[in-house]
C-alpha cells in the first residue's frame, strides 16, 4: 500500500508551508493555507477555548481580527447549520495548530469548506503556543496573513502589517451591524418588546431574550428618538467588535434612553453603557478570549466560569458613583459587571449567552426579564 | 474559610496495589498530607502499603503525616487507631474505593459517632446515593437524565426477570460496591447471564448487581468535576475514550480534551455533570462522571459517577496541571475554590477550568503474558496493571509518544471500533510511514525528516523505515539542528505565566529561540520507571521520589523524567523540573542536553532506565553511582560465576544456553529440577522451575522470547532452601546492610511474590555474619555506589549465592520503613559524592519490631489462569504488617493482604506427597484448635493413619460432593493446597484454587505458608486484641 495521493499532497503542502503570518514587530509564523486564498491584514488575538470554533468564527466581535485557537485539534467535529452566531463570518482569518477531518453526527460540512465558502482565509500548522506566548509578552499585534499563491516577501508583508491603521479608534460595529431593523421572532401580543442595538450581536443573545420578549433588532446607528417611538419595554446593547471609544453616537443615544426602559448590555454594550455614564475604557494588553475565566458575582459571592471575548475594558478608577461594580474577573480583577444604583440598567463584560462556553451566567437574562416584567 | 474547629484529621490510604486501584492513590494521599500539614492540621495516616510515599515517617520534613500507621485497612484496626488518636475528622475520599468502603463501614457501625469523628469530603448519604444502583438511578431520573434501561438484581431469579423486562441482548452486568469492575461482564444469552450474575453477586459487598441495556460501541466520555461548599463547580478535564463502551475505561486508550464533541454537546454534558454532583450531594471535592453518547444521533446517557478522587482524577491532574487531590483536601476542610490559588500560575485562582493547548493520550499496560490461559479480550472488567500518559501538540504526537512509552506491543485494542476521527489519524500515521519507506538515510530530504518529527515519529521508528540505525538518524538530526521545543503544562494555554516547571516536548516547523536561564545549582536527572507492570511498580517510583527529596534538600536541582501518570514522581512538586516524557534513549537525551545536566540516576526506575544506561553513557551522559559496566557485569554469568567462586561462596551449578538444544544438554548435566531464566528481565518474566526434558523444551522457548536474544540461564534448583533478600547501601568505601529479609516460602517462589520477614527468624548468628561479610565483598568487587540487593539461599546453615543486583530493588521501601532510614535517599546522595559517614548511617539498624511483607495477587481478574506461586512474579502489590512477635506480624499481614486466616471452621487440605509428613503435626495443631479438616481421599487416609480425624471428599473429577461444592456453599473457609513442583498443575488443583479465589476464601499453596499460618494462629488464637502501632 502506498500513501493515498490526497495525503501526499497534504503533506507536501505542510512541508512547503508557503503561508505565513507576519507580525508588525517582524516576527513571522509559517504554516499551510486553508480556506479562502486571500491575503488580509488584521490584529492577531488568541482564544484559549477548547471547543466551539464554529461559534467563534461566526462571532461578529472578531471583525478585523485573526483569531488564533490555542487548542490542539480544530476541525474535528466539522460545522453544521445550527451552531452559527450570526449571518456571516466577520473575522479576518483563522490561525490553527492542527486542522483535522470532521467526525460528528451533526456535521454537515468541514471547517475547511466553510471558510472557503465564506471567503475567509486560514492558516494551520502554526506553533500556536509560541505565537500565544509572543502575544502574551508583547501584546496583541497587527499582522499580515499571506495565503495567496503569488510569492510575497516577508519583509513586504511586515511593512503592510505596520502600515495598517489597526483597530484602535475604528468603528467596526457599524461594519458588522445589520443595515436594517428586523424582528428576530414572531411577536406574541402579551410579550414585552425588547429593542436590541446591533453592534455585532450574537444570535444566542437574541434567542435568550426571545424566550420572554418580542425582539426587534435595530442598526447600530439608529437614533434614540426612533427607539423612543417604538415604546420598548427593554433595551439591549449588544456585543460587537473593536473600540468602544469610536462609537460616540451610541454613547449619545444611550444617554437619552437611560431610564426609559430597563437596559442590559453585554461586552461592547457594557462598555458603551459605562461610557454613557461617564466611565472610561482602555485597551487590555492581550484581552480576554476564552471559555474558562472565573468571574465572581459580588452580590451572591458565587463564581461563574465565563465565556469572554474582549480587548477593551472599563477602567476601574473611572467608574462613577452612580454605578456599582457587581462582577469582577478573578484572574486579573478587571471589571466584569456594572449596575446603575438607581436606574434599571446593568451590564456584563463577558458572555452569559455562552456559545461557545459554559452556561453558568445564563441567569442574567432571567434578571433582565424580571427587571422588565417588574417595572 | 478554613475550619478552625478541626485539629486532627485521619486520612485513609488505599492499601496494596491491585488492578483497578494503583499507585494514583499514593499520589493523591501525598498531596493531601502535604497540604493539610501546611494548613496546620495534625494528620494521622493509615495505609497497609509500605511502598507508598504517603506512609513515609522519616522526619524528612514537615510534609510527612504526623503519625503513620502501617496497619490493615480493616474496621477493627482503624477503630483502634481512632480510639487511640481521637481525630476530629476522617477524610476518606482520597484512598480509592478501599477507603470509601472502609469509611462507610465505620459510619454504619456507629464507630464514627461513638468517637465523635466527622466524615469530611463526602458524607455517607451522598456515597450511598452514588454507589447504590437503585438510589443512583432514582436520583438521575429525578434530574431527568437519560439512562440505559436497567434494573438491579439481588439473586439469580431476579436477574432473569430483569433481563426479560429489558428485552434485548447483550446485557451488561455490573456488581455494586467493588473495585475496578470486578465480577462484571457482558452476557449474550441467559446462560452467560446466570454465570456472570452469580460471580457479580459474590463480588459485591452488598450482593447486588445491575443489569442493563448494552451500549456497546457508543462513545464514552468522562468529566472530572470539582465542587465546593458554596456550590461553585468547575470541570477540570474532559476525557474521551478511543475504545468505545464495552471496554472498561481503565483498559481504554483515552484522550484529553474530548475531541469529537461540538460545544453544544460539550456544554450540555458539562451542565449535567455539575447537576449530578449537586443531586448526589457531593458538598466538596472531586468526582468523576461518566457518559455514553450514541454516535448515530447524539443520545447521551449517564453511566456512573465516583464520589471520590479516582484513577481518572490522577490522570486529569497530570493532564491539566490542576492538582485535584490537593484541592479536594482543602475544600474538605472548608475552603472554597475562589479562596485557593492555582498552583501553576500562583496568581490566578483555583476556581477556573484548565485550558489545554496540547493533547494528552493515555494507554493502559497489560500483562496477560503472565497469566497464560486468561482471556485477552478487553471487556467491562479491568485487566491493565499500569498506564502511560503522553503529551503532544497534536493527537498524533501524543499517541506516538504514548505508544513508545508503553515498552510493550500495543495489541489488545480493536481499532475498528474507534470513532472515525481516531481511525483517520491512525491511518494517516501508517500512510506516512509508507512514505518514509521510499527514502534512505542519505536520501531523505531535511524537510521530510523534520515533518516526520513534527508528525511525532521517534528516531527509532524513522530509522526502521529508512533501514538505518537509530544513532545515525539522531546524528543526522543533530547535524541539521532539529530539536524539540518544550511546552509547559500551564493550565491556561499560555495565557498566564507558569511558575511551576512541568514540561513536554514537541517538534514544530518554526524554531523558537528559548532563553536559557543560567544554571545556579548542579543538576541531577532522575529517570523513573515508566508504566507500572508486574515486577516494576510503585516501589521503584518510591526510590525515584526519595532521590529527588534527598538531592533537593542538599541543594541540587532535580530533573525528573517519567511517563507514568499514576505516580508521585510525576507530581510537579516532587522534583524541581518535571518532564512528562517517554523513557527512551532519544527522549531522555533531548532533556539531558537541554537541561545541561551534571549527572543522571538510572538505577532507581527498575529495568527501564537500566536498559538505556549504556547508550546514555556512550552519548555523553554522566551516569552517577554504580557504572553501567559494573551493573552489566553482575548480569554477566561467566564473570559472576567466577566472582562467586573467587570469593569462596557456594552457588547452584549452572550453565548458559543460547538455544533449546543447548539448554537440554546443560539441564541433563546439571540434573533436574532446574531453574530456567532469561538474563536482563525484571519480575521473573519467563522464569520457571522445570523437572523434566519435556517441560524444559516448552519453557526455554518462552525464555528465549522474553529475553529478546539474550542468553538463558539454567541453574540447579535448590529444593527446600530458605531464601533471603538482602538490601544494602554502599558509598564506595563503606557498605551498610539495610535489612535481611527471610522468605516465608521456600526458594523457587519469586521474591516479589513471597512473604518475607525481617529481622530473620531462623538464621543462626554465624550465617548472619557471613551475609554481612559477603555483602561487603560483593559491593566492593562490583564497585557499587548506591544500592545493592543480594538474593541468597540458606540450606543446612550454608549460604548459597543466587544473584546480585547492584541497583534499587523492590524491597527498598519496605526495608526503609522497617528500619526508619530512607535508604534510597541516602544512596542517591552517595551517588553524587556524599559518604555514609556524612549522612550518619554507618551501622546496620535493627528494626524495632518484626515486619512482614506479603504479596497481593490479581488472580480474581484472570479467569482461566493458574493460581500458584512460581519463579515468575505475578503479584501486583504488597502489604506490610508490624508486630512485636513474628507470628503476630504474619497474622496481621494475612489480614492486610485480604485473605485473613480464619479462627475457626472447616479447612480443605490437599497435599502433594512429599508435603504430607511435614503437614501432619501442623494439621494436628489445627485440629487441636478446633478446626475441622476436609481432605481429598488420599490425604485423608494419610491423616487417619497418623491419628488425625478428617472427612474425605472426592477429587473434583471423581465425584461429588467435592471441594468445589463445599467452597461454593461457603462450607470451607480456608484452602490448603500444595501441588507438585512440576509446571502443569493438576486440573483439580487448578479448579479448586480458582473457585476459592473467586469466593474470597484464603488459599495457602506452600507448606511453609502453612507452617507460618499455624504458628500465627497458635499465638494469636484467643487473643482478640492485636495492638496497633505507628512508625
Amino acid at each position: 500500500m502506498n500513501a493515498p495521493t490526497d495525503l501526499i499532497e497534504k503533506w507536501r503542502a505542510e512541508r512547503e508551508r508557503k503561508a505565513y503570518l507576519a507580525l508588525e514587530d517582524g516576527t513571522v509564523f509559517h504554516g499551510v493555507s486553508f480556506g479562502y486564498k486571500l491575503d488580509r491584514v488584521g490584529e492577531v488575538v488568541f482564544n484559549t477555548g477548547m471547543c466551539g470554533y464554529q461559534e467563534i468564527v461566526t462571532d461578529p466581535s472578531y471583525a478585523g481580527q485573526f483569531v488564533t485557537l490555542t487548542t490542539a485539534e480544530v476541525g474535528n467535529y466539522g460545522v453544521n447549520g445550527d451552531d452559527r452566531e450570526s449571518r456571516s463570518l466577520f473575522l479576518n482569518g483563522l490561525v490553527l495548530g492542527d486542522l483535522t477531518a470532521p467526525s460528528n453526527y451533526r456535521a454537515t460540512s468541514s471547517l475547511r469548506a466553510y471558510l472557503n465558502k465564506n471567503k475567509i482565509p486560514g492558516i494551520y500548522g502554526v506553533d500556536t503556543r509560541s505565537l500565544t506566548l509572543h502575544l502574551r509578552t508583547y501584546g496583541n499585534k497587527k499582522a499580515y496573513l499571506h495565503v495567496e499563491d503569488d510569492s510575497l516577501s516577508e519583509g513586504e508583508a511586515i511593512k503592510k502589517a505596520q502600515a495598517w491603521e489597526g483597530l484602535d479608534g475604528q468603528d467596526y460595529a457599524a461594519k458588522v451591524s445589520s443595515k436594517d431593523a428586523y424582528n428576530f421572532n414572531e411577536g406574541k401580543s402579551d410579550a414585552p418588546l425588547v429593542v436590541c442595538y446591533d453592534f455585532g450581536v450574537k444570535t444566542n443573545i437574541l434567542r435568550n431574550i426571545a424566550r420572554f420578549a418580542n425582539v426587534t433588532v435595530v442598526p447600530a446607528q439608529t437614533p434614540a428618538e426612533d427607539i423612543i417611538k417604538m415604546k420598548p419595554d427593554g433595551i439591549f446593547l449588544s456585543n460587537g467588535p473593536a473600540d468602544p471609544a469610536a462609537l460616540p453616537y451610541a454613547v449619545k443615544n444611550i444617554k437619552l434612553l437611560l431610564g426609559l426602559a430597563p437596559v442590559m448590555g453585554i461586552c461592547l454594550g457594557h462598555q458603551l453603557l459605562a461610557l454613557s455614564l461617564g466611565a472610561e475604557t482602555g485597551r487590555l494588553k492581550f484581552g480576554h478570549h476564552g471559555c474558562n475565566h472565573p468571574v465572581k458575582n459580588l452580590v451572591t459571592g458565587k463564581v461563574e466560569i465565563t465565556s469572554q471575548n474582549h480587548n477593551f475594558a472599563v477602567k476601574i478608577e473611572s467608574v462613577p458613583k452612580t454605578l456599582e461594580v457587581t462582577h469582577i474577573n478573578l484572574n486579573d480583577q478587571t471589571i466584569e459587571g456594572l449596575r446603575h444604583k438607581k436606574l434599571p440598567a446593568f451590564s456584563v463584560q463577558y458572555h452569559p449567552e455562552s456559545c461557545p462556553g459554559p452556561h453558568d451566567s445564563n441567569y442574567l437574562f432571567e434578571e433582565f426579564k424580571k427587571m422588565i416584567l417588574g417595572k | 474559610m478554613k475550619r478552625k474547629d478541626l485539629k486532627k484529621i485521619l486520612l485513609l490510604g488505599a492499601g496494596p496495589i491491585v488492578i483497578g486501584q494503583g499507585c494514583e492513590f499514593d499520589y493523591s494521599g501525598v498531596q493531601a498530607v502535604k497540604v493539610l500539614k501546611r494548613e496546620g492540621y495534625e494528620v494521622i495516616l493509615v495505609n497497609s502499603n509500605p511502598a507508598t510515599v504517603m506512609t513515609d515517617a522519616f522526619k524528612r520534613n514537615a510534609e510527612e503525616a504526623d503519625k503513620v500507621y502501617i496497619e490493615p485497612l480493616l474496621p477493627e484496626y482503624v477503630e483502634k487507631i481512632i480510639e487511640k488518636e481521637r481525630p476530629d475528622a476522617l477524610l476518606p475520599t482520597l484512598g480509592g474505593q478501599t477507603a470509601l468502603n472502609l469509611a462507610m463501614e465505620l459510619a454504619k457501625s456507629g464507630v464514627l459517632k461513638k468517637y465523635k469523628v466527622e466524615m469530611i469530603g463526602a458524607d455517607d448519604k451522598a456515597i450511598d446515593r452514588a454507589e447504590d444502583r437503585d438510589l443512583f438511578k432514582q436520583a438521575m431520573a429525578e434530574l431527568g437524565l437519560d439512562m440505559p434501561k436497567s434494573d438491579c438484581a439481588h439473586d439469580l431469579e431476579e436477574a432473569k426477570a430483569v433481563a426479560k423486562k429489558i428485552g434485548t441482548w447483550p446485557l451488561i452486568i455490573r456488581p455494586a460496591f467493588t473495585l475496578g469492575g470486578t465480577g462484571g461482564g457482558i452476557a449474550h444469552n441467559e446462560k452467560e447471564l446466570l454465570e456472570i450474575a452469580k460471580e457479580g453477586l459474590e463480588a459485591s459487598l452488598k450482593s447486588e448487581i445491575l443489569i442493563e441495556e448494552s451500549l456497546i460501541g457508543w462513545k464514552e466520555f468522562e468529566m472530572e468535576v470539582m465542587r465546593d461548599k458554596a456550590g461553585n463547580a468547575v470541570i477540570v478535564c474532559s476525557i474521551e475514550n478511543l475504545d468505545p463502551m464495552g471496554v472498561h475505561t481503565g483498559d481504554s486508550i483515552t484522550v484529553a480534551p474530548a475531541i469529537t464533541l461540538t460545544d453544544v454537546e460539550y456544554q450540555a454534558m458539562r451542565d449535567d455533570s455539575i447537576r449530578v454532583l449537586e443531586k448526589i450531594g457531593i458538598a466538596t471535592g472531586g468526582s468523576n462522571v461518566q457518559w455514553a453518547v450514541d454516535p448515530r444521533n447524539g443520545r447521551r446517557v449517564i453511566i456512573e459517577m465516583n464520589p471520590r478522587v479516582s484513577r481518572s482524577s490522577a490522570l486529569a491532574s497530570k493532564a491539566t496541571g490542576f492538582p485535584i487531590a490537593k484541592i479536594a483536601a482543602l475544600l474538605a476542610v472548608g475552603y472554597t475554590l475562589d479562596e485557593l490559588k492555582n498552583d501553576i500560575t500562583e496568581k490566578t485562582p483555583a476556581c477556573f477550568e484548565p485550558a489545554l493547548d496540547y493533547c494528552v493520550v493515555k494507554i493502559p499496560r497489560f500483562t496477560f503474558e503472565k497469566f497464560p490461559g486468561a482471556d485477552t479480550k478487553l471487556g467491562t472488567q479491568m485487566h491493565s496493571v499500569g498506564e502511560v500518559m503522553a503529551i503532544g501538540k497534536t493527537f498524533k504526537q501524543a499517541y506516538l509518544k504514548a505508544v513508545r512509552s508503553l515498552e510493550a506491543p500495543l495489541k489488545y485494542h480493536d481499532e475498528d471500533s474507534f470513532d472515525p476521527w481516531f481511525k483517520n489519524e491512525l491511518k494517516e500515521l501508517k500512510a506516512f510511514k509508507k512514505l518514509l519507506g521510499i527514502f534512505e538515510l542519505d536520501t531523505i530530504p531535511e524537510d521530510v525528516l523534520l515533518q516526520a518529527k513534527v508528525m511525532g515519529f521517534s528516531d527509532k521508528e524513522i530509522a526502521r523505515e529508512l533501514n538505518a540505525k537509530e544513532e545515525d538518524v539522531r546524528k543526522k538530526r543533530n547535524e541539521l539542528n532539529i530539536h524539540p521545543t518544550f511546552g509547559a503544562v500551564d493550565t491556561c494555554a499560555g495565557e498566564f505565566e507558569a511558575k511551576t516547571p512541568y514540561y513536554y516536548s514537541y517538534y514544530s516547523y518554526d524554531k523558537q529561540t528559548e532563553e536559557q536561564k543560567p544554571k545556579t545549582k548542579k543538576r541531577i536527572m532522575v529517570l523513573g520507571g515508566g508504566p507500572n507492570r508486574i515486577g516494576q511498580g510503585i516501589e521503584f517510583d518510591w526510590c525515584c521520589c526519595h532521590a529527588a527529596f534527598a538531592l533537593k534538600e542538599k541543594g541540587f536541582e532535580v530533573i525528573m523524567q517519567n511517563s507514568n501518570p499514576e505516580t508521585v514522581s510525576t507530581d510537579y512538586d516532587t522534583s524541581d523540573k518535571l518532564y512528562f516524557e517517554p523513557l527512551t534513549f532519544e527522549d531522555v537525551m533531548e532533556v539531558y542536553e537541554k537541561e545541561d545536566c551534571d549527572g543522571i540516576i538510572v538505577q532507581y526506575g527498575g529495568q527501564t532506565p537500566l536498559n538505556l544506561a549504556a547508550r546514555l553513557k556512550a552519548a555523553g551522559a554522566k551516569i552517577v553511582g554504580t557504572t553501567p559496566e559494573d551493573i552489566a557485569l553482575a548480569e554477566d554469568r561467566d564473570f559472576f560465576k567466577q566472582l562467586v567462586s573467587d570469593v569462596g561462596m557456594k552457588q547452584p551449578v549452572s550453565g548458559i544456553a543460547h538455544s533449546v538444544k543447548d539448554a537440554a544438554k546443560i539441564a541433563e548435566e546439571i540434573g533436574y529440577p532446574v531453574l530456567v531464566r532469561p538474563s536482563f528481565v525484571l519480575g521473573g518474566r519467563g522464569m520457571a522451575i522445570v523437572s523434566n526434558a519435556k517441560e524444559l523444551n516448552r519453557y526455554v522457548g518462552e525464555a528465549v522470547a522474553a529475553s529478546e536474544g539474550n542468553s538463558i540461564l539454567i541453574d540447579k534448583f535448590l529444593e527446600n532452601a530458605v531464601e533471603l533478600d538482602v538490601d544494602c547501601i554502599s558509598d564506595g568505601d563503606l557498605v551498610v546492610i539495610g535489612a535481611i529479609l527471610e522468605h516465608v516460602e521456600a526458594a523457587g517462589c519469586h521474591s516479589g511474590d513471597a512473604a518475607a520477614i525481617t529481622p530473620p527468624v531462623s538464621l543462626k548468628p554465624q550465617v548472619i555474619s557471613e551475609i554481612r561479610r559477603y555483602a561487603e565483598i560483593f559491593a566492593k568487587r562490583l564497585r557499587v555506589v548506591g544500592l545493592m540487593n543480594l538474593q541468597l539461599a540458606v540450606k543446612n546453615d550454608e549460604l548459597w549465592m543466587i544473584e546480585v543486583n547492584p541497583r534499587a530493588s523492590r524491597t527498598v521501601p519496605f526495608v526503609s520503613k522497617a528500619i526508619g532510614v530512607p535508604l534510597a535517599g541516602y544512596a542517591a546522595l552517595c551517588m553524587v559524592g556524599y559518604k555514609l559517614k556524612d549522612l550518619g548511617f554507618t551501622k546496620e539498624k535493627a528494626p524495632q519490631c518484626y515486619c512482614v511483607k506479603e504479596a497481593v495477587f490479581p488472580f480474581i481478574k484472570f479467569k482461566g489462569a493458574a493460581i500458584d506461586l512460581t519463579p515468575e512474579m505475578r503479584s501486583t502489590g504488597e502489604v506490610m504488617a508490624i508486630g512485636s512477635d513474628p507470628m503476630e506480624a504474619y497474622y496481621k499481614s494475612q489480614q492486610a493482604a485480604g485473605s485473613p486466616l480464619p479462627k475457626s471452621g472447616k479447612i480443605f487440605v490437599s497435599l502433594k506427597d512429599e508435603d504430607k509428613l511435614d503437614a501432619i503435626p501442623l494439621v494436628q495443631k489445627l485440629v487441636d484448635m478446633g478446626f475441622f479438616i476436609y481432605a481429598t481421599l488420599g490425604t485423608s487416609t494419610c491423616f487417619w493413619n497418623n491419628g488425625i480425624k478428617s472427612t474425605g471428599v472426592y477429587r473434583v473429577s471423581k465425584g461429588r460432593p467435592n471441594a468445589i461444592d463445599y467452597i461454593r456453599e461457603r462450607e470451607i473457609g480456608w484452602v490448603v493446597n500444595t501441588s507438585e513442583s512440576g509446571m502443569e498443575p493438576a486440573d483439580d488443583h487448578f479448579r479448586i484454587r480458582a473457585e476459592a479465589v473467586a469466593a474470597g476464601v484464603p488459599v495457602t499453596t506452600t507448606i511453609d505458608g502453612l507452617r507460618y499460618a499455624v504458628a500465627a494462629l497458635e499465638k494469636e488464637f484467643g487473643q482478640a486484641d492485636i495492638p496497633v502501632r505507628n512508625l
